[in-house]
């Protein structure tokens, strides 16, 4: 039975430690969302505390106009769904990599359809931290700059990790679609060897694997989140932090489409 | 010293300009503990808000040791602000820090030596009494014990002022008490000049020098606690220290009389002396006396007979008394 098993060329396919393997296509996947989540929260997150302390009445108002300008951005981009998204950008990513197709060039779409997510994630993160604490600083002789890096951060620290366990988890289903542009990978194994060549191991098996893998990133995040929190004193706390997490990952991840 | 001068404050809201604050004058001496009294919306918080500038007054000067901080840059305010420091009603401690690293939180932010920062920290946690709760985390402490903290937190700058925004009216009346009797001995030993916001006459009883009263966005009164409280001269300054106090209705009584005791003893046999001495039959009404810095007072309300004789009589008796004012009540007091 394992002997014919070993024999099925899918799964002999499967288990190759190169380039056409699973490990490799795993590994490809977590490299794409690594890479990408990495830099949607180098531009996402500064972004997300702009439009906190940008506002009217935060701690370093900004010009109306640049925030509007800010948002409309960030709301345009949402609104692409994300298979356009990939094709529209091409041009883009051949100028910064040369090339518009491949693993690297799934890249870049997907860090443009989620440093406006992660920067909404990010300002919700943000706007849940009691103003009577930056109230404190700001009477303590706090700069902006200190209330943003010493109060507002750290202050919002488990729901923003919160809000990463949910970029990471939206951004590696998401890079699956990059089998699309010829970009690697478990979505990519699924749709074109599984799919179009009608190999239902492979295909089952990649699926079933992404999914094991957002399994595991979720309870990391939803671990981290709560174990880093301070306001929890009991096992009842506790509980309900993780359920706050779990329901807030679950509400904020969309449907495949926009971000 | 702090002064306030023609301090107005107003907030644009949807139905026009609402003045929260209308040209208040104060001056706050040095180590004093002054109390802002005043009703739910009077404008306490706006007030002391302005004097380290959250709020920033539409008019008037906040002036500390003569100096405007309207017109300090803003860097030289925020370094003004490390000695004015502030303790509110709901702790604001940063949820995500140590007690101890709480406390270091202004000299983290001032530039103090990290080593030098802990140290100090450790010697404020034991002036509010709390040595073990160095590692603890705010969410583990009790209300009283948050204040403690933030009290710590506040002097960590080594400031000249404290500002208490309403600090003990999240806590129960013990802890209300060992949190005023900290403050107190804050101000006593350090010299920290302490202005105290609440809705309390309690609170202002218990520790304050002097007292003003503010009513919508108005001063109404300033002056000692004793003086203030033992005679309020405006409708909102009687509000205030007698608040169950409702209208009389005189039925069948002829005359009121409305006795201020201003120190030394309430429990003056008063009505027994009336009784015996001028053989007049006078009935306490009400009576809302109160101790304040070991000195009685407060008002009784007394009715006498309508023989005008006999009224002649208590009025002369009651005026001989020393520290007491008598006035006569006409039928609607208020
Ligand atoms: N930012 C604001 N915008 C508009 N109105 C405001 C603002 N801040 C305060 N007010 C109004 O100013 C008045 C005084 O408010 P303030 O908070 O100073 O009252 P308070 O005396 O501290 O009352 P409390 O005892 O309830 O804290 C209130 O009527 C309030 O609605
Ligand atoms: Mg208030």
């Amino acid at each position: 039975m394992l002997n014919e098993w070993m024999q099925n060329p899918e799964v002999i396919r499967l288990l190759q430690l190169n380039s056409d393997g699973l490990l490799f296509a795993i590994w490809e996947t977590l490299y794409v969302t690594i890479i990408s989540t990495l830099f949607a929260y180098v531009i996402g997150l500064p972004l997300g505390v702009l439009a906190v302390v940008g506002e009217e009445n935060g701690v370093l108002p900004l010009p109306k106009w640049l925030m509007a300008v800010m948002n409309t951005v960030i709301n345009i981009l949402r609104s692409v769904p994300f298979l356009i998204l990939m094709v529209v950008v091409i041009p883009l990513s051949r100028l910064i990599l040369q090339t518009s197709i491949g693993t690297n060039a799934t890249i870049v779409p997907l860090i443009v359809a989620a440093f406006p997510f992660v920067a909404r994630l990010v300002e919700a993160s943000l706007r849940e931290i009691d103003s009577g604490v930056i109230e404190a600083a700001q009477s303590m002789g706090c700069s902006p700059f200190q209330i943003i890096t010493k109060v507002i951060l750290p202050e919002s620290r488990p729901s923003l990790i919160s809000g990463l366990t949910t970029a990471f988890i939206t951004i590696l289903s998401y890079g699956a679609m990059a089998g699309a542009i010829g970009g690697g990978g478990l979505g990519s194994m699924a749709l074109n060897l599984g799919y179009q060549r009608r190999m239902n191991i492979i295909l089952w098996v990649s699926v079933v694997v992404l999914v094991i893998l957002v399994q595991i990133f979720q309870s990391i995040g939803t671990r981290a989140a709560v174990r880093t929190d301070k306001r929890i004193r009991s096992q009842a706390d506790k509980k309900k932090a993780r359920d706050r997490h779990k329901k807030n990952v679950r509400q904020q991840r969309r449907f495949p489409g926009a971000m | 010293m702090i002064e306030l001068r023609n301090l107005s404050k107003t907030f644009p809201t949807e139905e026009g300009l609402f003045t929260a604050l209308d040209q208040v004058n104060l001056t706050i001496r040095d180590g004093d503990i002054y109390g802002i009294i005043g009703m739910s919306g009077a404008g306490k918080s706006t007030l002391v808000r302005c004097i380290n500038l959250l709020e920033r007054p539409t008019e008037g000067q906040v002036l500390i040791d003569g100096e405007d901080l309207m017109s300090l840059s803003p860097a030289a305010l925020r370094e003004k602000r490390r000695k004015i420091s502030m303790i509110f009603q709901q702790f604001n401690l940063l949820m995500q820090r140590t007690c101890l690293d709480n406390i270091c939180f202004p000299m983290e932010i001032a530039g103090v030596p990290k080593a030098k920062a802990r140290q100090r920290a450790k010697e404020l946690l034991e002036v509010v009494g709390l040595p073990d709760k160095a590692e603890a985390y705010p969410a583990m402490l009790s209300g009283g014990q948050k204040q403690r903290v933030a009290i710590a937190r506040a002097l960590a700058s080594d400031p000249q002022v404290l500002l208490c925004d309403e600090a003990t009216s999240a806590l129960d009346p013990t802890t209300t008490r060992s949190i005023l009797r900290l403050i107190q001995d804050i101000n006593r030993r350090l010299g920290i000049t302490v202005i105290v916001i609440t809705h309390e006459m309690a609170v202002v009883e218990e520790i304050c020098s002097h007292v003003a009263i503010l009513d919508h966005g108005h001063v109404m009164e300033t002056g000692t606690v004793e003086e203030v409280f033992s005679n309020p001269k405006t409708e909102a300054g009687r509000k205030l220290v007698y608040p169950d106090e409702t209208p009389q209705e005189a039925s069948g009584q002829g005359r009121m009389v409305r006795i201020v005791f201003k120190g030394g003893s309430s429990q003056q046999p008063l009505i027994a002396s009336l009784a015996i001495d001028c053989g007049v039959k006078a009935s306490i009404l009400r009576a809302n006396t109160k101790t304040i810095n070991g000195q009685a007072f407060g008002t009784m309300l007394i009715g006498l007979p309508e023989d005008e004789e006999q009224v002649g009589r208590a009025m002369a008796y009651l005026n001989s008394q020393p520290n007491l004012t008598v006035e006569e009540e006409t039928g609607n007091a208020e």
